[in-house]
Order: C-alpha cells, then structure tokens, then sequence
C-alpha cells in the first residue's frame, strides 16, 4: 500500500472517531449539565405543591401546576391524535391496499404537515381560538398540540402497519372478514408494540413542546379543573422561570427542566421496554 | 351483543377514517389559507419586496421590515448545518462502515434520547454551557467582543438539534447501499477509505444532499432553543458573535401583547406564513429531488 494512502485512511479514521465521540460526549454533557444544576434546586416541596404567594420573588411554593398541566394537556391530545390518526393509519393500509399512487400521495402530504414548525400551528391555533370565540384554555392547548403531533403519530403508525405480511391479509380475507374487521381486530393487534411507540413518541413530543401551546394553553397558578380555563405547561415554567433576575427562581427554572428531562427519559425507556415485551405475540411468517 | 350488525358496522368505521383522512389531508391548505388570510391585512397595505428587504423594524410607527429577521434566520440556520453536516457524515461512515454491530447498538438509543430532548432543555443547556463558553473562551480567543448571547451561540445549540435529525436518515441511506458494490470495489484493491470516498459517497451523494435540505428545513423553524440564546436584538448581525433575531423568535416574544395592533398582529401572521412557506417549499424540492434520483 502506498504512503500516502495509508496517511488519508487514518487521517479520516480518526475524524470519524473524533466526531462520533463529540455526540457522545454533547450527549452526556446535557444530561450532566441538567442533572447537575438541577439537583442543588430540586425539593419535595417544588414537585407537590402549586406556587404561593411570593413564589416568582424566590419564596415558597413548586411547579405542580405545570407538572400535572403537561401531563393532563399532553395526554388529551395523545387521546385526540389517537382517535384520528389510528383510522387515518389504517385506512392508508387496508382500505388503499392496491393504491399505491394515492397512498404515496397522502404519505407525501404527511411529510409535508411533519415538517411545519409548531410555531406556525400555534399561530394558527391562536388564530383558530379567536375566529371561534375560545379564550386560552386548556382546550385550545390540546387542540393545537393534536394537530402538531397527528402526523407524527400517523407516519410511525404507517411504517409499523406496512411491515404486516399480506398473507395475513389474505388468510382473514378466506375467512369472512370485511375490511374493518380486518383493520381494526388484525391489523392492529398485529403491530400492537409498534402503535404504542407511535403513541408513547407522540406523547413525548407533545409534553416537550413549548413553542405550540405558548399563545393557546396560557399560563396559572393553579391545577387544572376546567377544560375551558388557560393551564400551565412545564416548558413554559421553565421558560418564564429563567427569564427572572431573581437567581433562587432561576434556579427553579433548572430544577423544572431536570422534571421534564426525567419525563421524557421514562416516557422513552417505556416505549423501548413495552415494543420488546409485546413483540411476542405477534405471529411471525 | 352489538348494536348494529356487521355490515352497518363496517359502514361507520369507515366513514370515520374517511373523515379523519381528509381532515388530515386538508390541514396543509388550511394553514396556510387562514395564515393568509391573516397576513392580507399586511400584505394589502405594503409592498412584498419592501416588507422582506426593509431594515426598519419599529411596529409603532407602522414599518414593517422583516429583513434583519430573515437575515438573523438564514444565518443561524446555515452556520447550524455547516457544524452538524460533517459531524454527521463522519458519524454515519464510522458507525455503518468501520465500527462492530454492538457499537451500533449503543449508538441507536444516544440518537433516540437527542432527538426527544425538548427543545426548551436544550436552550436551557445553551445557556449553561454555550453561551458562558463563547463569551469567556472563545471570544476572547478569538479577540471579539460578545457577549456570548449570539448567532453563533444560536447556530451551535441548534446544530446539536438536527444531528439526530440527519443522522438518521444518512445512516438509512447507507444502509441501502448494496454490498455487492462495496465488495467490488474492495476486490479491485481499494482501501477502505477509497471504497468509502469513491463508491459509498458518490452513491449516496443524492441522499445525503437530501437529508441536510430537510435538516435546513427543520432547523429554519425552531423556536424556543434558539429564542433562548440568539439575545433577540432586531439588527442585521455583522458577524456570527452578534446577537440577532430569527423569524420563530419574533412570533414567539410579541405575541399577546399585539392584539391591540391589528397591522402588527398581521405582521406576525405574516412571519408565521413566511415560515410555513420555506418549511413546504423545502420538504417538496427534497421529496423531488429524492423521486428524480429514485428513478435512475
């Protein structure tokens, strides 16, 4: 081999390793970063009560509002893309079956909505409000963040239903079903880990998101106990928190980002855990 | 056992995915014609060109320059891809060409978790770390003044955002290349490298232009993280250690307080618009170009 080839090879060898240990490293300086400073703020006290009196001057109160909004907003939209984009899903891969041109289309269309910017859907989510007569509301959030999250749930429900064998098809077919039956009672028990991925990624996208429910969700003090009342989200605790001179509030800010990373930690453990457990009674050809 | 038979049944569920189907296929044109709708108030009022090429930003006074925005956007976007382009490309060539499977293994769960970070934790980690990095290193270092809140700060935060993003879909594209080529051509002689150099990258060349005009187009519309650390000055940025503005940021900081202003609620319709523009116009050329070169 010639010098000078050798040279190229482990001068990009080493690029190559250079570069994947920079992710690595990017990677595990977030997750210190935010556990570190995170953790010198974080009390009982902030995860189990709503703010109080003096709480954005550095007195007493948490963040339970914005834990137990997030959650409750980002689980009726999950609930709302779910009912929407399970059929939509399945519609694509039963009822289109032999449709391949219409069926590119529609994924190509669903491509498109993936890559809006949520701050495009949450002005028109806001827009939508005011056209309807809505205030900030809890309802206004989930709306918002259904439509940012449909085609998400959608296009990783359609790559898991297009996996299904066509014998399977077939076979239910011989049998008597009709198409519905096929979709709804095969279909989805066939690829039952790969729809709660779909459903567990949506779900985490949906609790990250602040850009989306900035203008529709609002922000409160208090729990949510009205769909038609605004609700607090963790991303915008964390925002407003770190906008603050006060340095205890600061602090909080990172504290409340350390509840949502571990959030969104679990919610992807589970999504890994649960497709591997369920990936047993799925008939194999 | 059921209220309706089957037949009745079959008939109401599909009925529902029909309905949910064109609800889902209408939600592009229905962006976009109330965002429209929105910003025809701006629109009607002031000229296209003077609106984008303007520099003067005072809502006040009713003028309407959105040129520093996209400005403060084009930069922060392309400064972003020029740092995670070749993060990526190298990463990718490593992890399907050189590195064992069980390393692959280790790498795919490392993607999954950068890329469902929220983008608010993200910006939280650009304020911890990068932004204290530009202005107390590598400013200096560099012998410019910053206040480390800037472009750059920006660029940098965002590139680590679409890694995963790109990465993904190099990695995809790599693994569809077949092996008898590779093998060919490390049968001919060829280094390793130079089957990477001459065969795998030439192949792949398509896709990979791909894969960064959608990271582009995702990079273009992120909001909090870059929010957070771009320091939201509205002035046509000098250099990458200025502070500047990007068009997300601008919807983000000024909503609410302008409903008062009818123009000035339009105008940033009228941003939401330019946004959603860019973001389709990008996906389509890509999903094109990718359909060409499928052809071949």
């Amino acid at each position: 081999m010639k010098k000078s080839l050798k040279i190229e090879e482990t001068f990009f060898r080493v690029l190559m390793i250079l570069s994947t240990a920079f992710i690595l490293f990017i990677l595990g300086i977030i997750i210190y970063s935010v556990f570190e400073k995170g953790m010198k703020a974080i009390s009982w006290e902030m995860l189990t009560s709503v703010p109080s009196g003096g709480y954005y001057y550095g007195k007493g109160g948490g963040i339970l509002n914005a834990i137990v909004g997030s959650i409750v907003l980002s689980l009726g939209a999950t609930i709302l893309a779910f009912v929407i984009g399970l059929p939509v899903a399945l519609f694509i891969n039963v009822f289109l079956q032999h449709k391949k041109k219409l069926v590119n289309i529609i994924r190509f269309i669903l491509d498109l909505i993936w890559g809006i910017p949520s701050i495009v859907y949450g002005a028109f989510g806001f827009t939508l409000m005011v056209l309807i007569g809505l205030q900030t509301s809890l309802l206004a959030g989930i709306i918002t963040v259904t439509l940012f999250i449909l085609p998400i749930m959608i296009r990783s429900m359609d790559e898991i239903l297009r996996t299904v064998p066509k014998g399977l098809s077939e076979a239910a077919y011989s049998l008597g079903s009709n198409k519905s039956e096929l979709a709804f009672k095969i279909f989805t028990r066939q690829s039952f880990s790969g729809i709660i991925t779909a459903v567990l990624l949506s779900f985490g996208r949906a609790i990250g998101d602040a850009a989306s429910v900035l203008f529709t969700a609002g922000y409160t003090d208090n729990l949510p106990n009205s769909l038609l009342e605004p609700v607090a989200t963790l991303p915008l605790s964390i925002f407003f928190q770190l906008a603050s001179p006060v340095p205890e509030v600061q602090a909080r800010a990172y504290a409340s980002a350390l509840v949502l990373t571990v959030i969104i930690l679990i919610v992807s453990l589970f999504s890994r855990g649960l497709g591997k457990r369920y990936h047993k009674t799925k008939i194999n050809f | 056992m059921y209220l309706l038979n089957r037949q009745q049944r079959n008939n109401v569920n599909i009925s529902w995915m029909l309905l949910s189907l064109l609800l889902v296929a209408f939600l592009p044109f229905m962006l976009f014609s109330v965002l429209y709708y929105k910003s025809f108030l701006l629109l009607r009022n002031f000229n296209l060109g003077n609106l984008i090429f303007s520099e003067s930003w005072h809502p006040s006074r009713s003028e309407f320059g959105f040129y520093p925005f996209i400005v403060g956007s084009i930069l922060v976007t392309l400064t972003a891809i020029l740092i995670s382009t070749p993060i990526c490309l190298l990463t990718a060539i490593n992890v399907t060409q050189y590195a064992k499977k069980r390393f692959f293994r280790i790498m795919h769960p490392v993607i999954d978790i950068l890329a469902g970070l929220p983008s608010v934790v993200y910006g939280v980690w650009g304020i911890l770390v990068i932004v204290p990095f530009i202005s107390r290193y590598l400013g200096p270092w560099l012998g410019v003044k910053t206040m480390g809140y800037s472009i750059l700060a920006g660029a940098f935060v965002l590139s680590i955002m679409i890694i995963p993003f790109i990465l993904n879909i190099i990695i995809e594209i790599f693994r569809t290349i077949p092996m008898e080529l590779k093998e060919a051509a490390l049968s001919l002689g060829s280094t390793k490298w130079q089957m990477v150099k001459h065969v795998i990258l030439r192949k792949a060349l398509p896709g990979i232009i791909a894969a960064v005009g959608f990271g582009l187009a995702r990079a273009f519309g992120e909001t909090m993280a870059v929010l957070m650390v771009v320091g939201n000055v509205a002035k046509v940025p000098r250099s990458v250690f200025d502070p500047g503005y990007t068009l997300p940021s601008l919807i983000a900081n000024n909503y609410g307080e302008v409903l008062s202003i009818p123009q000035y609620d339009s105008a940033l319709m009228f941003a939401a618009l330019l946004l959603l523009t860019v973001s389709l116009f990008f996906n389509l050329l890509m999903h094109f170009f990718i359909a060409r070169y499928n052809k071949y």
